[in-house]
């Protein structure tokens, strides 16, 4: 190793750290270093950064439409030379296919991430900031949406709205921010009456500030882990709804949707339903090793658990 | 922790019987408002969010006579207030309206179904946790071996896999290809007419007729999805049994125990484990409530005639009110599982139980 | 008389991350029946000697010694099985906390009872019998009462005499007290000492004594060791402990106020690396 990189090293994991950046970026540092001595844990970095840019690349990298199939010639062609995962039963590529889902299984988590981690975050820290009434009853309502099963509800509500992504997403969103909720209002109450806040509380700070500025910061890391490992329940989730017929709606290549389509040619052409399941496995296998961790890292607490 | 040697029985029971009522009271009263709320989220997506609740209900190519008259007898006229104490009224009642589909009110209809899936859901559970109890008590004994890497990854492919594409592929292996149990349904048409149900488990049923030959076909029906389940509900128990135990293993009172010179076994089975039951308990009861949730998807791959394949079977016929009605009867399980949880959790820790 | 103990040369050792921690640097003593106090601050390495003894060292720790033997037993080279069945039968442990070292779910009674029928085939009947005499034995009245009861039911000092009677009810030879009353209110802590004392000498065991209070060890103790870092620094008869020559040994004496006594400037108690050497 040479001179140079060894002072960084050292630079980074100073006990005296000279600036807000170099603490910042040695506790980054530490983190990053406990993450990736758990191979599981890159493993599924990996698989997710292979998500992101098969999303991102899905053109250039799909052999053949999505859509457009060769009815005539190509109908539930078994995987081979020409097509790697086989054809569907019109005739179109399953791995082109499963290249561009993966834009749809980006979408469905990222947007539903977007969603509800904020209205948890915002429910809990309120809540937990506030205490009193506003806290019984905003918890008594997040424990109401806690006591449904989530599949079942995110079903009724589709049913309501009628079936599509858009809704599927919708749905699994309102079903999804209870935990967060009460993660960060857990989080606040442990911070609630430290010194800085009263520190900050006394220099005038309104409630809002406070708990925008000072207290919302400090339940990201906890919340990111549990978004994390919760991602996969979303995808299957996702995939659920799909599967029956109320989350998207065919032509879409949604992975869900694809293994119902393929149902009908288990017996006999088992890979067009058996292919989208696996990327369904293996892209949840992924999330869960990825916030598996990310809570391991940045929570060595938990760790020895 | 009392710090008096010893307490009078009589003057405990008596300074305790005050915060029981109370306990109690504030018990009933969460459980009830939480009810109260389940039925709220129920009303709203039935009658707020829909554009026309009837039409989510008779459906579009109903006549206009029948839309006039279920809007008349849904009290859509009346305000939204009016609208749901009428509509919990009725769920009070066991009223949840009529399933288009089955032209049944929907309490039959669930009444008919339930049992099903509580067979599934109770055969996947005790699958679950005889496995996963287990499996989880060994990787954390041996913590950092093969063994706890396999046991972890098994759990993790457990929380990542889609069930109802796991189910598919088992009918294909292991009933088309290697025929070594029976495909969808619950009971092949040869006993269905010959069979009586008693309790509506058919397994104890077939037990109570002394019927072998149903019990064998009915048992070759059920392996395959309760394993599923129960696959699911072992990737969840054994993971919370293996930091439990992690947790029961690190106390004080092992170290006494093997001080008294008990074997390993008898340490980690009789004393970890007892400890660790008291919160397993929670975490079987919540996985029994996870599987009756998963039986929704189960349910359609095998085509087990429970209130899984019910619901969906009416969401695919927009048949609202019986998507509720099984909604509500699943979240009311919820709520009485939870509460029962509670309740054991209680009887079984003897710190909590007076 | 041959001794009952003998140690010679005991080394436990901890290897972490970052290098290996020593906890027990060849560490020497015999043992009659007789009691031996061993006193040090915490990280003394005084506990894990008497771990090492039972042979309740954590599974990844390395321990050696050139010899260790328990009544003629090698203890280091006695096969697992072997060695549990001298634990709570001959040799026996009192840990420092009942309010953990008690199993919470299990009544007192089935705790005592366990140790008995782990090492003797006993009816369960004369189990209890011999369960409710060992109770009585630790001074507890009632002892039928508290036979049925819980840990979190008793007081600390009810739960260390049940922990006391849990060990003593096989008889063991050899007791080692792991800060016995540590944990426990001081006005209970002289009681539970008393039955302690009055057990140890009408059963004639041998017994080791692990504590940090030097005063209470000079009193209750015929011999007295004092480790610093893992080693013994000191060892002395506890009626000549006036004559203690170690640095260390006065460090701890001084910090006992005496009546009368000018107590300004406080006594800090001083660690100089070269006693670690």
């Amino acid at each position: 190793m040479s001179q140079a990189t060894m002072t960084r090293r050292e630079w980074l994991l100073t006990d005296r750290p000279q600036s807000r950046l170099q603490a910042r970026l040695g506790r980054a540092y530490v983190t990053w270093r406990r993450f990736t001595a758990n191979w599981l844990a890159v493993v599924g970095m990996l698989i997710i950064m292979g998500l992101i840019l098969i999303a991102l690349f899905a053109p250039l990298l799909a052999p053949y439409s999505p859509y457009i199939g060769d009815l005539a010639g190509k109908r539930l062609l078994p995987p081979g030379a020409g097509h790697w995962l086989g054809t569907d039963d019109q005739g179109r590529d399953i791995l082109s296919r499963l290249i561009y889902g993966s834009r749809l299984t980006l979408q469905v988590v990222v947007l539903v991430a977007v969603i509800a981690a904020p209205i948890g975050l915002l429910v809990g820290t309120v809540a937990g900031y506030a205490g009193g009434w506003l806290d019984a009853v905003l918890m008594r309502i997040t424990d109401i949406f806690l006591a449904f099963p989530k599949l079942v509800l995110a079903l009724a509500f589709v049913a309501a709205l009628g079936p599509g992504i858009g809704n599927a997403i919708i749905a699994i969103a309102i079903t999804s921010w209870p935990p967060y909720a009460r993660i960060a209002r857990a989080e606040t109450l442990t911070v609630r009456n430290s010194d800085y806040i009263s520190a900050v509380r006394l220099m005038g700070a309104s409630p809002w500030r406070i708990v925008l500025r000072h207290i919302m910061p400090l339940c990201i890391s906890s919340l990111i882990v549990r978004v994390t490992l919760d991602m996969a329940g979303i995808i299957l989730t996702a995939a659920g709804l799909g599967f029956l017929g109320l989350g998207a709606q065919p032509p879409l290549p949604e992975w869900g949707a694809m293994i119902a389509s393929g149902r009908r040619f288990i017996l006999d052409q088992w890979w067009v339903a058996a292919m989208p399941g696996f990327a369904i496995l293996i892209v949840s296998l992924g999330f869960n090793l990825l916030g598996d961790g990310l809570r391991d890292a940045l929570d060595p607490r938990g760790s020895s658990q | 922790m009392s710090s008096t040697e010893t307490q009078m029985p009589a003057r405990r029971a008596s300074r305790r019987a005050l915060p029981i009522l109370k306990s109690v009271a504030g018990f009933v009263a969460i459980v009830a408002t939480t009810y109260l709320g389940l039925l709220a989220v129920t009303f709203f997506i039935g009658r707020v969010v829909p554009i026309d609740p009837v039409l989510a209900i008779v459906g579009d190519r109903a006549p206009a006579h029948v839309v006039e008259r279920v809007r008349q007898e849904m009290g859509l006229n009346l305000p939204y207030y009016q609208q749901f104490v009428l509509y919990v009224k009725g769920v009070l009642q066991g009223d949840f309206g009529t399933s288009v589909l089955t032209t049944n009110p929907v309490m039959t209809d669930i009444r008919r179904v339930f049992p099903a899936t509580m067979e599934l859901a109770t055969a996947g559970t005790i699958i679950g946790a005889a496995f996963g109890i287990p499996l989880g008590v060994l990787a954390a004994v041996k913590r950092g071996s093969i063994a706890d890497q396999i046991v972890r990854i098994l759990g993790l492919i457990g929380y990542s896999v889609p069930i109802f594409w796991l189910g598919l592929l088992a009918l294909l292996v292991f009933y088309a290809r290697l025929g070594w149990t029976s495909g969808p349904g619950r009971i092949d048409v040869v006993y269905e007419y010959s069979f009586t149900p008693v309790t509506g488990f058919y397994l104890i049923d077939a037990v109570i007729n002394r019927d072998w030959a149903a019990f064998r076909d009915i048992f070759s029906h059920i392996i395959l999805p309760a394993s599923l389940l129960g696959y699911f509900s072992l990737a969840y128990i054994s993971r919370m049994t293996r930091s439990f135990m992690l947790n029961e293993l690190s106390q004080e009172y092992i170290v006494a125990a093997r001080a008294k010179g008990l074997s390993e076994t008898r340490i980690i089975w009789g004393h970890a484990l007892r400890n660790a039951a008291v919160p397993l308990v929670t975490v079987i009861a919540l996985s029994y409530a996870g599987l009756l949730e998963g039986s929704v998807l189960t349910e359609t791959v095998f085509a087990w005639p429970g209130l899984g394949l019910y619901i969906t079977n009416s969401l695919q016929n927009a048949d609202m009110n019986a998507v509720l009605g099984g909604t509500i009867i699943i979240g009311s399980v919820f709520i009485a599982i939870n509460l029962f949880s509670d309740v054991l959790y209680r009887m079984l820790d003897p710190r909590t139980r007076n | 008389m041959n001794p009952l103990l003998t140690v010679e040369d005991l080394h436990v050792r901890f290897p972490t991350r970052t290098g290996v921690v020593e906890a027990v640097r060849g560490v020497s003593f015999t043992l009659g029946r007789e009691r031996l106090g061993i006193v040090g601050e915490s990280g003394s390495g005084k506990s894990q000697t008497g771990r090492a003894i039972m042979g309740l060292t954590p599974t990844h720790a390395e321990i050696s010694a050139k010899r260790m033997e328990f009544d003629g037993i090698d203890l280091l080279r006695a096969p697992p099985a072997q060695r549990r069945a001298l634990r709570g039968n001959r040799i026996a442990m009192i840990l420092q906390d009942p309010k953990y070292s008690l199993n919470p779910v299990m009544t007192i009674g089935r705790q005592i009872v366990e140790t008995l029928r782990t090492h003797e085939k006993v009816s369960q009947a004369e189990a209890r019998k011999r369960a409710l005499a060992m109770l009585e034995a630790v001074q507890i009245r009632d002892a039928a009462r508290v036979y049925d009861l819980y840990p979190h039911e008793v007081s600390g000092g009810m739960g260390q005499r049940a922990m006391i009677a849990m060990m003593l009810v096989a008889g063991p030879e050899l007791l080692i007290a792991d800060e016995p009353t540590s944990a426990l209110d001081v006005t209970v802590q002289l009681e539970v000492l008393g039955i302690l004392d009055r057990l140890v000498r009408e059963r004639g065991m041998g017994l080791i004594f692990i504590s940090h209070d030097l005063r209470l060890v000079s009193s209750f103790c015929d011999r007295v060791i004092v480790m610093y870092a893992g080693k013994i620094v000191e060892e002395l008869a506890a009626s000549e402990l006036s004559r203690a020559e170690h640095p260390y040994t006065q460090g701890l004496l001084d910090c006992m106020p005496r009546i009368g006594a000018d107590r300004h400037p406080l006594p800090v108690l001083e660690r100089k690396p070269e006693w670690a050497l």
